[in-house]
């Protein structure tokens, strides 16, 4: 993706504390994913987090959201601590979008309705609010004209574009993406990732796992790199890719840029 | 859906003739195998259908009011024993005088379900509630009485096609949603509603319907205190219904996981509670997927009612049989065309079922999705 050199980084972040991970532990049965996980993010930054395959960083974003609830250690979302207290976990669910690698928009409902779901049953909006603020996210995203088809009849990068419309349509605080783009073809990689700097460019505050370097460049704030469940580094990204201080955060950088 | 055409109904490709002897080439010789299928099959039709046909239609007995009529020799079917007794197959020993009460019923039924059938007919969500809540009302107070205007008739009165379909609706009503239920608690992450949903599925699994009528109804009053008997076709009622939900959560399963579990987590990720994600993005998927397999299930249920013969209910095929002995209609072919009707009416409604669950499949395959 070519960077609009003009000003990458005018985005502006707040000193509000947006996410707060502190001494986060999750295990799987005997398999200790997550250890010992300390992490801030502030209102408007953007994080993207990269690693190997493996590495926990899927089960990261996802304890924020508690679809992965963990086991030690605390995360507070906007002030709300995550607790198995269910009321609190739909709180912070109703504050944080995610986006999946696999799209996961739901077949059976045509584009609008995907967009539109949560807004009904969630938010309880009228139909026609609920109609216009869906369309007003698909003209974002570039494909109001594809309102009334099935997700089934678009390509990958077309209904990526649908997820994050989906997920904007709960006006969340927070955008979660793990590997927005790995399961495209490289050609529609781009719209994808346009979709995703021009929200960062409006402020969002975004947690990003992907090995889109041009993408962490141009937009990120820090590179959080990870490997076998720890945070190993954490940087700018200037500084993360002229001067990694870690050798395994130089063997990733290495095998990545190598492509 | 994703699904292929698995119909194995052979296409057309262009240009190929539409003839009727080019299609026989094609489909019924295309080769040696082929060609003795074809005959053996034509030779097996041979034998069984021109008798049949012989039997029902050619050498039937059709008008006449008494045994007499029947009695010629080499008669086929003796279709007056049909039509002097068909009240007694609707309505069973249903007092004449109040069969009034059973038609409203079944014309209430008509108009209730069959809108509910066509995907165009509107306001499908009233129908529904008017379905699942109202109608059974209804039926309950016109069918048993004991209210101003209606003399009560007791069960036992009840039998033929309305015992047939009064246990067939409540077991097809009652295990839908249940079953819906049971299969969700079968897959829940919370170990005591997984627990209690295993054991009732496989309990019911593992005993048969047979048992569970006669548990019902000889076992069950000697358990229950003095003065509580519940009614005997209301004890099987609850039978079939919880049997058939076994069966029922085992199939909604199946489609359940057939699901990816993303969907679930999109859903969840977006806001909706369990019961909206399950309500509005796996279910309707999940059971798209078993459509055959849920009517499958209401089939095998429908034929199954006649088991409750086995406690003393008469359902078409005992009412039937009932009047197989009735002294006035004692002929040689009673028995047979007996049971050719009961054989007819079972399956126009299976047919029925089997046809619509073909036509939900067609038209929700249609075009979009995945
Ligand atoms: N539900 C689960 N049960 C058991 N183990 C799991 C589960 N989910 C993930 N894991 C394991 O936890 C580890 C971390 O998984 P995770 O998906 O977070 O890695 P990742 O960094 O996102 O990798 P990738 O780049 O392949 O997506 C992996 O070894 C994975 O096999
Ligand atoms: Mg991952």
């Amino acid at each position: 993706m070519s960077a609009d050199n003009a000003a990458p980084k005018k985005m502006s972040v707040s000193d509000k504390t947006m996410i707060e991970m502190s001494g986060v532990h999750k295990w799987f049965g005997d398999f200790h994913v997550l250890k010992d996980i300390n992490l801030t993010v502030k209102e408007g930054e953007r994080i993207v987090i990269a690693g190997p395959s493996g590495s926990g960083k899927s089960t990261l974003i996802r304890c924020i959201n508690h679809l992965e609830p963990h086991d030690e250690g605390r995360i507070v979302i906007d002030g709300i601590e995550l607790t198995e207290d269910l009321k609190r976990i739909d709180e912070v669910r109703r504050e944080v979008g995610m986006v999946f690698q696999q799209f996961n928009l739901f077949p059976h409902m045509t584009v609008l309705e995907n967009c539109t779901l949560a807004p009904l049953w969630v938010r309880k909006m009228p139909e026609a609010d609920a109609r216009d603020l869906a369309m007003k996210f698909l003209e974002r995203v570039r494909i109001p004209e594809q309102a009334g088809k099935y997700p089934g009849q678009l390509s990958g990068g077309q209904q990526q574009r649908v997820a994050i419309a989906r997920a904007l349509c709960m006006n969340p605080k927070i955008m979660l993406f793990d590997e927005p783009t790995s399961a495209l073809d490289p050609e529609m990689i781009k719209e994808v990732l346009d979709v995703m700097v021009e929200l960062a460019r409006e402020g969002m505050t975004m947690l990003c796992v992907t090995h889109e370097m041009g993408f962490a460049r141009e937009v990120a704030n820090r590179v959080v790199f990870m490997d076998e469940g720890e945070i190993i580094e954490e940087a700018p990204p200037e500084e993360f890719f002229s001067a990694p201080k870690n050798a395994r955060t130089k063997e990733f950088l290495a095998q990545i840029l190598a492509h | 859906m994703g699904m292929e055409d698995v119909s194995g109904r052979p296409r057309m490709k262009p240009g190929t003739s539409r003839s009727p002897l080019g299609w026989a080439r094609r489909n019924l010789f295309s080769g040696v195998g082929n060609t003795v299928l074809t005959l053996v099959s034509v030779y097996i039709l041979w034998m069984v259908i021109p008798p049949l046909l012989d039997f029902t239609i050619f050498s039937a007995v059709w008008t006449g009011t008494t045994r007499e009529a029947c009695l010629v020799p080499d008669a086929g079917a003796c279709w007056p024993f049909v039509w002097a007794n068909i009240d007694q197959f609707i309505y069973g020993r249903y007092p004449p005088s109040e069969i009034w009460r059973v038609n409203i019923v079944f014309a209430l039924g008509i108009a209730t379900i069959v809108p509910m059938l066509i995907p165009a007919a509107p306001a499908k969500r009233f129908n529904l509630i008017f379905l699942l809540v109202v109608y059974p009302l209804i039926a309950l107070v016109l069918l048993a009485g004991d209210r101003p205007g209606l003399p009560p008739v007791p069960t036992s009165e009840w039998g033929g096609l309305l015992v047939t379909l009064v246990v067939a609706v409540t077991g097809i009503v009652v295990s839908l949603p249940l079953g819906i239920v049971l299969a969700l608690g079968r897959r829940s992450s919370m170990p005591a509603i997984r627990m209690l949903s295993i054991v009732f599925i496989e309990f019911w699994r593992g005993v048969p319907l047979i048992t569970v009528l006669f548990m019902a109804s000889v076992m069950l009053p000697l358990f229950l205190p003095e003065g509580l008997n519940p009614d005997n076709l209301l004890r099987c009622l609850v039978g079939v219904a919880l049997f058939s939900s076994a069966y029922m959560a085992e199939v909604v399963r199946g489609g359940l996981q057939a699901i990816p579990a993303g969907q679930y987590e999109a859903a969840r990720a977006v806001g909706l509670g369990y019961w909206q994600a399950m309500i509005g993005v796996v279910l309707p998927q999940a059971l798209r997927h078993v459509i055959p397999g849920i009517v499958n299930t209401f089939i095998g249920l429908f034929k199954d009612t006649t088991l409750v013969l086995i406690v003393g209910i008469f359902d078409l095929l005992g009412q039937v049989r009932a009047q197989l002995s009735d002294p006035n209609w004692t002929v040689p072919q009673g028995a047979l065309t007996g049971y050719i009707f009961a054989a007819l009416v079972f399956w126009v409604f299976c047919f029925g079922m089997s046809q619509y669950s073909n036509f939900m499949e067609r038209r929700l395959n249609t075009g979009h999705e995945r």
